[in-house]
């Protein structure tokens, strides 16, 4: 059974096109890898059926857009794993 | 259809808002300038029109299930087949349904079919953000609700 951590890669390589070597946690989706928001729509698309959750992007996108959370608390991939782990724990809670 | 103006669905014939399904007919017209060069002597609704129509039986769909609080934006076209040629004056009924509801997204299933058999099917996905005036959201209610008359009709 694979970790978040790599299943995530996975989908990002897959979706992207991105090596998966170049896909590791401290790296920020979008600062580091060249992802756009329209590439993460397919992103969030995959990680929500491959973990059967829903990650919040409106909520994300509305604190980012209040100066309440930096694009790094959501979009470096290890944080982004950690968020994932958490919505699949209260899913399963 | 109106192709000129985009308007692709002629009347929805049932929506269940809490599966999130939809179908809707449309209707091609005898005559649109749009024939006249696509193709001169051969006239066939284009393929992106076909494309169109299946985002917009999604996107009323979407619009019912989010109670026309928020607009759907075509965001990606993931797949799109056209198996056969669309002329003039012909009946189509476009079926559409929820693949996923995401955050601030959604992924539709889209397919049209003629005399039973389908013809285009594709996959698409919205970007759901707000309305960017009440001129737009006024014309999508107005429209749904011309479209919802006409199945009744």
């Amino acid at each position: 059974m694979s970790t978040t951590f790599e299943a995530v890669a996975e989908i990002i390589s897959d979706t992207s096109d991105i090596p998966l070597e170049e896909i590791t946690p401290e790296k920020n989706a979008f600062t580091d890898l060249g992802i756009d928001s329209l590439d993460f729509l397919d992103i969030a698309f995959a990680i929500d059926k491959h973990f059967g959750i829903k990650i919040p992007l409106e909520q994300w996108t509305e604190e980012l857009n209040e100066n309440k959370a930096d694009v790094d608390d959501y979009f470096i991939l290890g944080k982004l794993c950690d968020r994932i782990d958490e919505l699949i724990a209260a899913k399963d809670a | 259809m109106l192709l000129e103006y985009f308007q692709m669905i002629d009347a929805v014939e049932s929506l269940d808002t809490a599966k999130g399904s939809i179908v809707a007919r449309a209707d091609v017209p005898r005559e649109s300038t749009v024939f006249e060069g696509h193709f001169p002597g051969s006239p066939l609704v284009p393929g992106v029109l076909l494309i169109e129509t299946m985002a917009q039986a999604s996107g009323f769909m979407l619009l019912a299930r989010l109670s026309f609080e928020k607009m759907p934006f075509l965001a990606n076209v993931t797949s799109a087949k056209m198996r056969t040629f669309v002329e003039p004056d012909e009946v189509l009924r476009v079926e559409a349904e929820l693949e996923h509801d995401g955050s601030g997204f959604a992924a539709t299933k889209a397919r049209i079919f003629r005399d039973g058999k389908k013809i285009c099917d594709s996959k698409l996905m919205f970007r759901i953000m707000p309305f960017p005036n009440d001129t737009l959201k006024n014309n999508m209610l107005d429209r749904y609700g011309e479209i919802s008359r006409a199945s009744a009709g």
